[in-house]
């Protein structure tokens, strides 16, 4: 019971960086159809961002490691990654919106051969850590509840991805601007004929997905301490894999897909083999698309003849 | 004959003229490759044909591949997996048993078209992105699992009545792990065993030519108008009485049998092989190949194999003190092919055929 | 004898009934028409007996032989081939090969086939290009034959429906709005055509909106009304019952 409650916490914090990053292939594909290979990239170079802004303000500028340098932090890399993310979308996605479905992907695989490939000549081809006064921001704390260790880094982590989920899920369900998002991911020409500007919904999906991705770059650098360039690739495939388990398009879809998928590693690695843990991901995933082709809440597609 | 030429005339817009002494030409260069280039570098010839022989693999593969997404347009990103079948199938066959390669080579190919049939029947309802998942979810299982050996199975003997099942397996070694299989035997053909990289390029060269000829003709048969059909609207293929998932399936072993044979190729050339040379990266490569060279064209995916292999090499060559940009202005070389050339650098005539008229409506 | 029986055919997409207690028979060489309003789950019953989604309930016989269960290609190759209300021809392929599809299903050639080419599939080939180009002149398309399907008129892609469909050799033919979009002229010359395929042997069920087309070219008809038969018999019959006049005509204008 000890050993299960542990490796469900484990589980729920890995699952929570896979859920942020799912929520940006989620939403680009929602608006575009479109899967962004090189959002695994963005999610790196947030991470390699984050180091960069922490090693400027603590180290270099001598700040105190506390909450409030954490919060300029996460705010600081989200804003640059979504300029990165603004930028992708303008160079490679944009001109390819009527090419078809081959054309974008094989432009986004390459756009993440340049991003990792611009990091490595950047930061070096070795890992790099987080430094130890970050530590100091997220104390050292560790509770014994039912035989589970849980220690306060988790459960910041996992308090954050809420947070970012929650405010992402309100802004979506409850604003104007969320509701444009909602029906140019319907259908684009009504959408336009209602009078909202599509381009710019997708520059905003473009905004918001490689920031919370970037986010989750930052909380993977805090949670393990040490990052590297082809960060991305694994996280990214991870990512895609649980947007599509919750059903790709579908932002709670993206959410629960991510947290099931990281209790799944879990406890496979717990209780089956660390060694085929990512395979049997990947067997559960086939599982459940061969009982729901969609995906969990994907909707059924009934094809209009 | 009166009707064949008949036949040729109805697809006159579907196939180009004087093909034959284009083929000619081609095939002479192809011929002289070797011999003219030892002419020209000396011993610096050798990583050229090496170069070359990279290039036909590449090419077999991206071929093979072309069946999948270009003909039958089904989003298959795990292609890997099948070359891998193929090349362990023959290493672990000629290490462990000793049976020669040339027998190998189509029971590789069979390997993996069967470990096709098996696992894609299950998903072939699946739509577009969520089979591409999935392919991509094969590919990375079949690594793992050569990577993991069977002896990393004993956890199975935690299940009730499979302890024994456990025992057998933990000390087995068949893939060889991270490692791999090396020492695999060569190709040898009445007493002439190939070592060289030129005894390779021609074997490669009679091979790739071979897989040329064959999907040209497979393109334009009843097979490949159904394949057509179903990439085109698959529930109206449906309706005219093409059985959908039997010519999905088809697509699959197909293309997997001739992914398969290439890695038993592979294998026998380079003799080592192990897990990583069939990461989901080859797929990428390989699905990049026929992606930029122009999707469903045979002439494009050769030119697209060139691109993926060819070019990294000449990058190396005249980037001499800027290596490290090489994968940099790689990545940044695929968006822009893209962005200017979404349909490929040589894309089928099909496509070529509705841009022109696209075109000459806008212009009227 | 009856071509096609349809009995006691139920239909149901979550709460709502689209066909309900259906029961109707086509008869080998006639027209059969079916009218009603808008909704009324007429291209539903093509799409049950074409085996695109299963009946909850009922039965379709063909030939004598149960169709339930079957796919739709295995009930195309057991004769019957239709076309879609909404155009479904194979948008970047030629006229020609849109028709070759059709015959898919009547020839065998396989992998060997393909590749090896042996006298017995080259022949198939020649039988295929006869067979079309047959279609092809009779639906007045054989000028365009090397166009992309995509890139005809609206009316030529209707008739390359037809063509397509009378490629697979059909014994019952079903044809969905086969007339919508079309201007008057148009309309009658395709209602000239189906007359035609049926004086070739070919039995025909059609579902037209527009009255006045299959009040014309029909020998019988049958009137549905919220997924329920309403009335059935010939055109004058159907025109002067006044359940049809209350829920069809009467609606409408």
């Amino acid at each position: 019971m000890g050993q299960f409650l542990q490796q469900l916490i484990n589980g729920l914090t890995i699952g929570s960086f896979y859920a942020l990053i799912a929520l940006g292939y989620t939403m680009v594909y929602g608006v575009l159809k479109l899967i962004n290979f090189a959002h695994g990239d963005l999610f790196m170079l947030g991470a390699y961002v984050g180091l960069v802004t922490l090693m400027g303000l603590v180290v270099n500028m001598g700040m105190s490691a506390s909450l409030l340098v954490l919060l300029a932090i996460f705010l600081i890399v989200m804003v640059v990654i979504a300029l990165v993310g603004i930028v992708l979308e303008r160079v490679a996605y944009r001109p390819l919106y009527r090419a078809g479905r081959l054309p974008p992907v094989v432009s986004a695989l390459g756009a993440a051969i340049f991003i990792q490939n611009a990091v490595m000549l950047l930061y070096g081809a070795r890992y790099r850590t987080y430094p130890e006064e970050f530590k100091a921001i997220v104390p050292e704390v560790i509770w014994t509840v039912g035989g589970a260790r849980i220690s306060l880094m988790q459960v910041v982590m996992l308090a954050i991805a809420f947070v970012l989920m929650a405010g992402l899920y309100i802004f979506v369900q409850y604003t104007r601007v969320g509701t444009a998002m909602r029906a140019v991911s319907l259908d684009h020409d009504i959408a336009r004929l209602m009078g909202i500007d599509v381009y710019r919904i997708i520059a905003l999906v473009f905004i918001i997905g490689p920031a919370l991705g970037a986010a989750g770059g930052v909380m993977v650098g805090l949670f393990y301490g040490r990052i590297y360039f082809t960060l991305g690739w694994g996280y990214g495939l991870k990512a895609f894999t649980a947007a599509i388990l919750g059903g790709i398009g579908n932002i709670p879809g993206a959410m629960i897909g991510g947290l099931l998928l990281g209790v799944i590693e879990a406890l496979a690695t717990g209780f089956v083999s660390d060694a085929w843990k990512n395979a049997i991901a990947f067997v559960v995933l086939i599982l459940i698309l061969i009982w729901r082709p969609t995906g969990l809440l994907g909707e059924r597609v009934v094809e209009k003849l | 004959m009166n009707a064949m030429k008949k036949i040729k005339g109805q697809f006159s817009r579907l196939q180009g003229l004087s093909e034959r002494r284009k083929n000619l030409i081609i095939a002479l260069l192809a011929l002289l490759f070797p011999p003219f280039t030892h002419l020209l570098l000396g011993m610096g010839a050798n990583r050229w044909t090496q170069v070359a022989n990279f290039f036909f693999i590449y090419a077999s593969l991206g071929l093979s591949l072309n069946i999948i997404l270009g003909y039958a347009g089904l989003f298959q990103l795990g292609h890997a997996a099948f070359y891998a079948i193929g090349a362990y199938t023959t290493a672990v066959l000629s290490t462990k048993l000793g049976i020669p390669i040339l027998l190998l080579l189509p029971l590789s190919g069979l390997v993996a078209a069967i470990f096709a049939i098996l696992i894609s029947r299950p998903i072939l309802h699946l739509r577009g992105d969520y089979l591409c998942i999935v392919t991509i979810g094969f590919g990375e299982i079949v690594r793992i699992a050569l990577r993991n050996d069977a002896s990393s199975l004993a956890f199975l003997g935690k299940i009730p009545g499979l302890s024994g099942f456990a025992e057998k397996v933990s000390g087995l070694v068949i893939t060889g792990g991270p490692n791999g299989i090396f020492g695999i035997s060569r190709p040898s053909l009445f007493g002439f065993t190939l070592r060289q990289q030129w005894h390779y390029y021609y074997l490669f060269l009679v091979f790739v030519a071979l897989t040329v000829f064959a999907m040209r003709r497979l393109e334009n048969s009843r097979l490949g108008r159904a394949w057509a059909c179903i990439r085109e609207d698959e529930l109206a293929a449906e309706a005219m009485g093409i059985d959908t998932v039997q010519m999905k399936l088809l697509a699959f072993a197909v293309g997997a049998a001739w992914a398969g044979v290439t890695g038993g190729l592979y294998a026998s050339w380079i003799t080592v092989i192990a897990p990583e040379s069939f990461s989901f990266w080859e797929s990428v490569i390989m699905f990049c190949i026929v992606v930029l060279g122009g999707t469903g064209s045979i002439p494009g995916v050769l030119v697209g194999a060139a691109g993926m292999v060819v070019l990294p090499e000449l990058l190396r060559q005249v980037l001499l003190n800027i290596q490290q940009w090489r994968m940099l202005l790689f990545g940044a070389a695929m968006v822009l092919m893209m962005v200017f050339r979404p349909q490929g650098l040589w894309p089928s005539r099909r496509v070529r055929l509705g841009m022109e008229e696209e075109e000459s409506l806008a212009a009227s | 004898m009856a071509l096609l029986e349809v009995s006691d055919l139920t239909k149901n997409f979550g709460g709502l009934t689209a066909v309900s207690h259906l029961d109707f028979h086509i008869d080998e060489g006639d027209i059969l028409g079916m009218i009603g309003p808008n909704g009324a789950g007429k291209t539903t019953v093509f799409n049950l007996i074409t085996g695109i989604y299963p009946p909850n309930s009922g039965e379709i016989r063909f030939n004598g032989g149960s169709l339930l269960g079957l796919k739709p290609h295995s009930i195309t190759e057991r004769g019957i081939a239709r076309t879609f209300q909404t155009i479904r021809v194979f948008p970047n392929l030629t006229v020609m090969e849109n028709v070759m599809a059709g015959r898919h299903c009547r020839t065998r050639a396989g992998l060997m086939g393909a590749i090896v080419r042996p006298q017995s599939q080259q022949q198939e080939e020649v039988s295929i290009l006869q067979e079309v180009e047959r279609h092809l002149r009779f639906m007045h398309l054989w000028p365009y034959r090397d166009e992309l399907a995509k890139n005809l008129p609206y009316g030529d892609q209707r008739r390359l429906e037809i063509a397509r469909a009378l490629a697979t050799d059909p014994r019952l033919l079903i044809l969905d709005e086969p007339a919508a979009g079309l201007n008057e002229q148009e309309g009658r010359q395709l209602m000239d055509l189906i007359g035609q395929i049926r004086t070739s042997g070919i039995t025909i069920f059609l579902i037209e909106h527009d009255m006045k087309v299959v009040m014309g070219v029909s020998d019988r008809i049958v009137v549905l009304d919220n997924g329920e038969k309403i009335a059935a018999g010939t055109p004058a019959e159907v025109q002067t019952n006044p359940r049809v006049i209350e829920a069809y005509l009467g609606r409408e204008e």
